[in-house]
């Protein structure tokens, strides 16, 4: 199959991760996977994608602009940033919690993350907007808000590859002791997605 | 052996070896790219083979032994990986080290993907052995940093050598040999281009027979043009994996009966340069396009979309469907890098930027995360030009303007790797500059790799720290502090005692990176708090921002390091353990 994903947010998010464990889960699934991420000079705090290819025919390491299927968007703003990545008919599922630069405090110019998802919302026919913060609660820390966007994503049916796949990942790749969190936080993620699919 | 210094795109070429099984590989993280350079130079002399890696501007760096072992040669395969950065992204220049090859006269291999990096480091091995000279392998961010899944041999054994044979007519660089030498290398590049013209990796995609026009690729370039190609099967694609020694009998079959050829490269116009002159010298009608012609863009990097455009006028081409360019989108926040919340450079910076409050002061950083004091509100980097140039800028400064104090920001890597000699300049020259020295225990930019402060290497030993306060005293500073940056009122009182006294003082400011301890402490806001927004207007922290008119602290990125606590005029900021 061929498959675009991007995967976007804010340095220190855990986006890597998520990139990692969908590109293994293809490759498991003999796919051919290249993956390529997008680091700017900061440890944390600037913007950062990963780009996710499944297929063939596949040569650039980033998406060409307007192909890819699906983005995963940590934060509001940053799924706005790299909306030319994405199809007309593409698949957003976005974090509505913003991450503000310290510039806008500076500013105080009142960005809130809102005006993003008004924006996906009325653009994209397949915009699912989810609040990381109050679908992390019950894991007392939004670390695992990487693992719920990627069982939303596997409950939509939009991600391309098989749930159980991506949990044997979750098993190889995350540290012993977080494995049964993250499968939880992976389970709650999937009910959400499949909620979306049925409404 | 394995040797090389971090740096953007280049880091994780080390990193990877360390991940993987390296039985019988000397692994270092060098103190710098030069040094990497003539440690790996013993182990090609001696019949090893030996992996050296950086990035660009890392060359710049090397480049004296490099120049000087391009004319000795080696005997066991060297390969120096060069990671260019188009762009830049993160980097200062946007340098082609295919020039640098040309220049040094040495091989180059460029890559347009992992796979192919993977097999051409095996192939730069090969032909170093074969004419006994150091090959540069030249992949650039986007393959830097892009995945791909290859098969190799976990058994792998490095192969054995005989050891150093003493030869002073061989290993000793002298004019005659030089003379001697120059002589022989632009033979054997003659040679070697006739066999690259064969190498595997310099192919044509034939599309129809017949075309007039045919189009040169190099590097990452090959990739995009690839994808436009999936879609104009029609057209004649041509990759140049070998951009020096130049390939001429190859090109040469491409360009005879072409009316007119495009060359997709990034950075500089080699391959473009090297077609004008194949078909000059071959008399050929042929018009070369690229980047002189203005046809590509001289700066930035290539991308699919670019590619297309290109292709699309160079083919005569109406695009059929430009990307619907979206013109109505919400005004983005800009999320420029900043220093993270909690690190310890923020002190610092604010430190000195309140005990300067009322003096005329210049501010020189270097290469590394502080180089992000340069933001608002902290704006405390007036200058930044390469590594280790900071102490010798201030020092410069300190001469032009006297009445000022000329301050230099350097990290503990950084200081390592080309401060020292900065110092002994300052010293000797009688300069008057405050040195701060940001000991944050490791390379923090590049990912935290550690280095000869740290106490640790790669080959897995602890080893003794070297300390920066013993090699400043043994240098002879005037003045010598050593304080927490996280310590507002004694950091302020370091830097005041400093700018009383003449000559070079330095200041230690030292407390570890937020990435690699963990803190069980943050900072929480309480009733006191009159949302004055001082906290966030003084100090640009991250974790702090102003929601509805309530100033707020990101639990989950505070680490505690209480400076806007200790700023705060209403006492309104407390410290908490986490959780």
């Amino acid at each position: 199959m061929d498959r675009n994903i991007l995967i976007c947010g804010v340095g220190g998010q855990g986006t890597v991760l998520s990139s990692k464990l969908i590109a293994s889960a293809f490759m498991a699934d003999g796919e051919v996977v290249h993956s390529a991420e997008t680091i700017g000079m900061a440890q944390r705090g600037g913007s950062v994608t990963s780009h996710i290819r499944v297929g063939r025919a596949v040569f650039s390491p980033l998406i060409p602009e307007g192909r890819g299927d699906l983005m995963l968007s940590f934060e509001p703003a940053e799924a706005v940033r790299n909306l030319n990545y994405l199809k007309a008919d593409g698949i957003v599922i976005v974090n509505s919690h913003p991450v503000k630069p310290i510039t806008e405090s500076l500013k105080e110019t009142g960005y809130d993350g809102s005006e993003m998802t008004a924006y996906l919302q009325q653009h994209y026919l397949q915009t699912y907007v989810v609040d990381s913060h109050e679908i992390c609660r019950p894991f007392g820390s939004v670390k695992f808000f990487n693992i719920i966007m990627l069982g939303i994503a596997c409950g939509l049916g939009a991600l391309g590859v098989a749930q159980s796949l991506v949990v044997a990942e979750i098993e190889k790749k995350v540290k012993e002791k977080f494995v049964e969190v993250n499968k939880q936080a992976f389970a709650a993620g999937v009910k959400l997605g499949e909620n979306y699919a049925t409404n | 052996m394995v040797a090389g210094y971090p740096g953007t795109p280049s880091t994780e070429i080390i990193e990877t070896i360390f991940h993987v099984p390296h039985d019988g590989v000397h692994l270092e993280w060098s103190v710098n790219e030069k040094a990497a350079m003539e440690v790996c130079a013993s182990a090609s002399y001696a019949g090893f083979r030996s992996l050296v890696t950086m990035k660009q501007v890392g060359l710049n760096v090397a480049s004296d032994p490099l120049m000087s072992l391009a004319y000795v040669g080696v005997k066991g395969g060297m390969v120096i990986v060069v990671a260019d950065d188009p762009g830049p992204i993160s980097s200062q220049t946007e340098q082609d080290t295919r020039r640098f090859a040309s220049f040094a006269r040495i091989p180059v291999f460029d890559p347009a993907s992992p796979e192919q990096a993977f097999l051409m480091v095996q192939d730069a091995f090969s032909l170093s052995e074969q004419y006994h000279t150091p090959v540069i392998l030249r992949p650039t961010t986007r393959v830097c940093h892009g995945y791909a899944a290859i098969e190799f041999d976990e058994h792998y054994a490095p192969k054995s050598a005989e050891g150093f044979i003493k030869d002073s007519s061989k290993w000793v660089i002298f004019p005659k040999l030089s003379l001697r030498n120059h002589e022989l290398i632009e033979k054997r590049n003659v040679q070697l281009a006739t066999e690259l013209s064969h190498y595997r990796f310099n192919t044509v995609l034939e599309g129809n027979r017949q075309a007039r026009r045919a189009v040169f690729a190099s590097g990452i370039s090959y990739s995009y043009a690839r994808e436009y190609q999936q879609e104009h099967q029609e057209m004649t694609l041509v990759q140049l994996g070998t951009a020096f020694p130049f390939p001429e009998e190859f090109a040469l079959q491409i360009l005879s009966g072409r009316d007119e050829v495009l060359c997709l490269e990034e950075l500089s116009p080699l391959v473009e340069e090297a077609l004008l002159r194949t078909a000059g010298r071959h008399q050929l009608k042929v018009t070369i396009r690229g980047k002189l012609s203005g046809d590509v863009p001289h700066a930035g990097e290539l991308n699919v979309r670019l590619c297309a455009q290109i292709l699309d006028r160079f083919y005569g081409r109406v695009a059929p469907q430009a990307i619907a360019c979206r013109s109505d989108l919400p005004a983005l926040p800009q999320r420029p890098p900043v220093l993270c919340a909690g690190c310890p450079h923020r002190g610092a910076f604010y430190a000195v930027k309140v005990a300067m409050k009322k003096q005329k002061a210049y501010y020189c950083g270097d290469i590394g995360c502080y180089t992000l004091g340069n933001a608002q509100p902290l704006d405390m980097v007036d200058t930044c030009l390469c590594m280790g140039a900071g102490i010798t800028m201030a020092q410069g400064f300190s001469h032009t303007d006297p009445e000022a104090v000329s301050f230099a920001f350097i990290g503990d890597s950084t200081f390592f790797a080309s401060g020292i000699t900065g110092i002994v300049n300052a010293i000797y020259n009688e300069a008057n500059i405050i040195v701060c020295i940001l000991d944050n225990a490791t390379t923090a930019m590049t990912g935290h790799q550690p280095h000869p402060g740290t106490g640790f290497n790669l080959m897995g030993s602890y080893v003794d720290k070297l300390k920066i306060e013993k090699i400043l005293e043994g240098l002879g500073v005037a003045k010598l502090e050593i304080v927490d940056p996280n310590d507002l009122k004694a950091s302020v009182a370091a830097v005041k005692a400093c700018a009383k006294l003449r000559g070079v003082k330095a200041i230690i400011f030292r407390s570890p990176c937020i990435s690699i301890v963990k803190s069980k402490e943050k900072c929480v806001i309480n009733a006191k708090c009159k949302n004055c927004g001082i906290c966030i207007k003084k100090l640009g922290c991250p974790a702090i921002s102003m929601d509805h008119g309530q100033t707020v602290i990101d639990e989950s990125l505070c680490v505690g390091c209480t400076l806007c606590s200790q700023i705060c005029p209403h006492r309104a900021i407390e410290k908490v353990q986490h959780g």
